[in-house]
């Protein structure tokens, strides 16, 4: 398999040294080159302190070998008893403060600066609202009135995106100050994308601000940085940072899509199980496949099993129940707001229907809607 | 151990037992002291009835008639609850110290009796204290019966000490569950 | 009276045997004794997780775990190193070496001594239950780190209950060993030795004996509210009844953060008795050492937001913090010189205890330099939560607390047993483990750097290779331990025999009451209190 070829030339790689140049080029080592002045002048601090740490490094690794290699009594060292009350025994008590003192305050100058910068609440051409959830995003682009949700889609390993990829990348137009608000709806969650924005806390009840503008088109990866449950390492974050006149038309066509998914979902059309189906398998792999997995059959203990459970094969009413209003107190969540009816029914449809499931019935859009 | 330590020694056992004691009493004062030392430090806290004013405050601060402050208005509903919290207005041009109005619209979304509590949070926070509320509906818990919806009421007045440098207020609610079953008059309202 | 039994000991001068002696003792070095059997066993649990985490951390994909159980081992792994190792392993040390080396008969509240350690079987024992508690269907497991943020905490099932009582009686057993030490050091001194004359490692005790007394009562206070909020309705942290989850943090880490310097400062104690010894020449600064120790103390109780930099917080107060962070730097930076120098102009030889301390100034310096890294606030919240941090952290904590204790133990060992360890095996295990340490978390700051955040159980391929050297490294490291093992077995079973004062510098660089008893040392250490002149 291609995997189990990419693990080889890994390990081989790994193993012969990192010098070897293709897995240099492949690797990491700093900070992602920043995309925004903000990030470039943090990227300029850190760099800062790296050398200060460098340097600091190298003297006391210097000193000690020296120490060592001289005053080791193999090489007829006496201890000197009146070392300790000579002058540099003194003097030194004051010297390294002030030296020390002297580097702290080479940092915290720069370092205080930049902080006054992200600390700046100017007004923006953008507002993104960025709401934290288990384990899914939400954006909300206050200023046009466009909300989706992104989440993981990429979970097959053998490719290059795994656990990168989303299935609603965040669009956001180049050389405009856009600001970004964070939240959450449940636990703490932070979304971190280092090229584009430093870090602050997605925390439930409380609005947090950060700011960015994106010099460079291109595409930036982050994921969750904060510890949120179970699938804390599946919370990827993809932003696609375009021209304005492409996020002018990105921002029509997602509000045409809103426009179009209203009016089909409203209609009281009927529809046919297959079409039911198909859309339904869409929605579960997006909404519910990352516990129940795509495969229906949960994690054992964790997440229960769609396949051949009792919801499932029993009433539909029930069905519909735990769908829209969700379960209390389990991570079945509720998503009368995030799914509308036709969704809701073909997904239902789906589940009722799918990996051996054979109720057989089809639920429409107008009766997810009298059972809201 | 002479007999002369023992007294000594026992005083060290009672101070060290003293300070435990202590120490585990100032971590529950850290509570209530908290929200004041947030105000005095300046760490940004959740407090839904802070910065709450009377109509004749919010009416003797006086006008800044040379700026305008932006508002906006943002709401988001806590852990999947089928509640609805929509700002009617979603941006307002604010004189400082023009006592302003506006409504948010809420709706149960579900089929039974609720009680919420809605959390307000200010961005860029430090603007917080300069926000003052003379009527939120975040002051108190509001019940809502199965399927209602409402207007909301949020009279408030942007200080005109705010520092130059904030302005855009971004006022967020957070719409929180209660789940606790009944309106519950003594959380919030400390000021009533 | 708590002396009673001590006392009748003293008439008859008989050692209690069986199994009685160690359930019922009062004496402090069977004590000590139990306390570092402990941390070893918990050393051996807490590795093993590691182990565990660091093999499913081989490559990216699932392979032996699934995120829960992840979760629970990354928080259970913090648990058991913090509370159940180094901790006690500390405080075993303390239990042995302060009574003889400030000449006293044995600690001041025998009792109490044998209580605080007798609950810590109980503690872990407890912990294991939170381990095990999500396999017998009470909900989900502890999977929010050792910080126990809420509201993720809120989330768990009794497995969290388990866990916060588990911290309460780890805390009861701190809190009484704390004070125990601390009475003793400031009432059981020898005639003359005074507090300025006593050995760096009893006063580098007393602060964190007194860092313990503060602080530990306060995350006691935070976790039942958190228990309270679980269970008992009231809200302290939850937005929706009027709390802030943002408090838990900082009643959390204002406990937190003189944890890492209730865990630095014992192994700043023993390397500032091991320096002198095998440099053979007295501490270049014994003042200021204390002097700094009680400056470090005090900082490290004023600097706790900087865990919390991403919060939310206004500039003055994350400007102070900052400042606070930095200026940390210098009491530390002046304990480095302060060794560097007293090997400077010395006679240095190169025992297992020396190779650690000598590694211990180089790779605690590292920790160091990350730390001012760490403490810039815009270059923090690049850095904040990633693998950088883990990286750092470890650093500071394996080095300067695990390595300390590691250097402590061979230092002491002949004192204990009688017999000396085996020197080759000592080097030999200082070099394995010291290269399995590097190669495991040096890359990690690479990894961090590159976009990695802590606590994921699975990543993207662009973090494989310095995972997989990592994991590697992690397994060399954790191997070692074996030999460590082997060699403390060998060496209380016996080996060449061990004078009063196994190591000839000590004459020279740290003459103390310890060395004036025999190896290993009468059951009751000084029947006549020693005079010091």
């Amino acid at each position: 398999m291609s995997k189990l070829a990419l693990w080889a030339r890994r390990i081989c790689a790994t193993g012969m040294g990192l010098v070897a140049a293709n897995v240099a080029a492949e690797m990491k080592l700093n900070l992602p080159q920043p995309a925004s002045p903000l990030t470039a002048e943090i990227f300029d601090l850190h760099m800062l302190t790296t050398l200060v740490a460098t340097i600091i490094m190298v003297i006391v690794i210097v000193l000690v070998i020296v120490t060592l290699y001289k005053f080791r009594k193999s090489n007829g060292s006496e201890a000197d008893h009146n070392f300790n009350s000579s002058k540099f025994g003194t003097w030194g008590w004051i010297l390294v403060p002030v030296i020390v003192l002297g580097i702290d305050l080479s940092i915290a100058g720069p370092g205080t600066k930049t902080l006054k910068n992200v600390e700046t609440f100017e007004e923006a051409d953008l507002t993104l609202k960025i709401v934290g959830s288990q384990w899914k995003w939400t954006y909300e682009y206050l200023d046009h009135d466009i909300s989706f949700v992104s989440t993981l889609n990429n979970e097959d390993i053998s490719s290059e995106g795994y656990l990168r990829e989303v299935d609603n990348q965040v669009v956001l137009p180049t050389n405009k100050r856009i600001r970004l608000l964070h939240t959450a709806t449940d636990v703490l969650h932070n979304w971190w994308v280092p090229a584009i924005a430093p870090k602050k806390d997605s925390i439930p009840g409380y609005i947090n601000e950060t700011w960015t503008n994106i010099d460079r088109e291109g595409t930036y990866y982050g994921q969750c940085a904060e510890l949120c449950g179970t699938r804390h390492a599946y919370m990827p974050i993809v932003v696609k940072a375009v021209s304005q006149s492409e996020f002018e038309q990105w921002i029509a066509s997602k509000q045409q899509e809103k426009v179009a998914a209203l009016a089909e979902a409203s209609a009281n059309k009927v529809w046919d199980k297959g079409a039911l189906m198909a859309r339904g398998e869409s929605v579960y792999t997006r909404t519910c496949a990352a516990c129940h997995q795509p495969s229906g059959e949960g994690l054992p203990g964790i997440f229960p099993a769609l396949k051949a459970s009792p919801i499932a094969l029993g009433d539909v009413a029930a069905h519909l129940d735990i769908v829209i209003n969700g379960k209390p107190g389990t991570a079945m969540a509720a998503w009368s707001d995030q799914l509308n009816d036709l969704e809701i029914a073909a997904v239902i449809t789906y589940e009722r229907n799918a990996w051996g499931n054979d109720v057989g019935d089809v639920v429409q859009p107008a009766d997810v809607k009298a059972a809201r | 151990m002479d007999a002369a330590g023992k007294p000594k020694q026992l005083r060290t056992v009672v101070f060290l037992f003293a300070l435990v004691v202590g120490m585990f009493a100032f971590g529950f004062a850290l509570v209530p002291l908290y929200k004041l030392i947030c105000s005095v430090a300046g760490i940004n806290n959740l407090d839904a009835t802070g910065s709450r004013v009377t109509l004749e405050e919010a009416l003797s601060m006086g006008v800044a008639t040379d700026r305008i402050v932006n508002m906006e208005f943002d709401a988001t509903v806590n852990g999947d609850a089928p509640f609805k919290l929509t700002p009617i207005t979603r941006k307002m041009s604010v004189t400082p110290g023009k006592v302003m109005e506006m409504e948010y619209q809420i709706t149960n979304l579900s089929q039974e009796y609720v009680v919420t509590q809605s959390v307000p949070s200010v961005t860029p926070w430090q603007a917080s204290e300069y926000l003052k509320k003379v009527e939120c509906f975040c002051f108190t818990q509001q019940p809502l019966q199965a399927g209602e919806s409402k207007k909301m009421l949020l009279r408030f007045s942007v200080d005109p000490e705010l520092p130059k440098e904030y302005s855009v207020i971004t006022l967020s609610y957070t719409l929180m569950d209660t789940k606790r079953g009944e309106v519950n008059t003594e959380t919030a309202m400390v000021l009533e | 009276m708590t002396t009673i039994a001590v006392d009748h000991d003293d008439h008859h001068d008989h050692v209690p045997t069986g199994i009685k002696r160690w359930l019922f003792s009062t004496n402090h070095k069977d004590i000590g004794t139990m306390y570092l059997i402990f941390a070893l066993v918990m050393l051996f649990l807490g590795g093993g997780m590691a182990m565990l985490i660091r093999a499913e951390l081989f490559m990216p994909g699932l392979q032996l775990l699934n995120p829960d159980l992840y979760n629970n081992l990354v928080t259970n792994h913090a648990l058991i190193m913090v509370f159940g190792l180094v901790m006690p392993a500390a405080a075993g040390m303390a239990n042995w070496m302060i009574p003889m080396q400030i000449g006293a008969p044995d600690m001041a509240l025998p009792r109490l001594n044998n209580m605080s350690f007798w609950l810590l079987p109980a503690a872990a024992i407890m912990l294991m239950m939170s381990m095990l508690a999500p396999y017998f269907g009470t909900g989900g497991p502890v999977n929010t780190g050792w910080t126990l943020y809420p509201p993720l905490s809120i989330q768990a099932g009794m497995s969290m209950d388990l866990a916060i009582f588990t911290l309460h009686i780890f805390g009861i057993s701190s809190i009484l060993a704390s004070i125990n030490i601390v009475t003793t050091i400031l009432n059981m001194r020898a005639p003359g030795m005074t507090l300025m004359k006593m050995p760096i490692f009893v006063w580098a005790w007393l602060m964190t004996g007194f860092l313990l007394i503060l602080v530990m009562p306060v995350l006691a206070g935070g976790v039942t509210m958190l228990l309270f909020d679980r269970h008992f309705g009231t809200s302290f942290f939850d937005a929706a009844g009027g709390g802030d989850p943002v408090l838990f943090q900082h009643l959390f880490w204002f406990f937190g953060h003189p944890e890492v310097y209730v865990l630095l400062l014992p192994s700043i104690g023993v390397l500032g008795l091991i320096v002198p010894t095998f440099s053979r020449k007295e501490l270049f600064g014994y003042k200021p050492l204390v002097i700094f120790m009680i400056i470090l103390t005090l900082l490290g109780l004023v600097v706790w937001a900087h865990h919390q930099y991403t919060v939310g917080m206004s500039l003055a107060v994350t400007t102070y913090f900052m400042i606070g962070t930095i200026l940390i730097s210098i009491p530390i930076g002046l304990m480095i010189f302060n060794f560097i120098f007293t090997m400077w102009r010395g006679s240095i030889t190169f025992e297992t205890p020396m190779l650690f301390a000598i590694a211990i100034i180089v790779m605690f310096s590292f920790a160091g330099v990350t730390g001012l890294m760490l403490a810039v606030v815009p270059a923090d919240m690049q850095y904040h939560d990633t693998y950088f941090v883990v990286a750092h952290f470890h650093y500071a904590l394996i080095p300067g607390a695990l390595f300390g204790l590691y250097a402590g133990v061979f230092y002491w060992l002949p004192k204990w047993t009688g017999h000396m360890y085996d020197e080759k095996l000592g080097k030999i295990f200082f070099w394995w483990t010291t290269i399995g340490f590097n190669l495991t978390f040096f890359p990690q700051h690479f990894s961090g750097l590159a976009g990695m955040p802590r606590r994921i159980i699975d990543y993207s391929h662009q973090f494989a290779e310095f995972n997989m050297i990592s994991t590697v490294g992690a397994f060399v490291f954790g191997l070692s331990h074996i030999l460590f093992l082997y060699i403390i077995i060998k060496t209380v079973r016996g080996g060449e025999k061990a004078g009063d004062m196994p190591w000839e510098g000590a004459r020279t660089g740290t003459p103390g009451l310890e060395w004036t008893l025999s190896s290993p040392p009468p059951f009751h250490s000084f029947e006549t209190p020693p005079e010091v002149k």
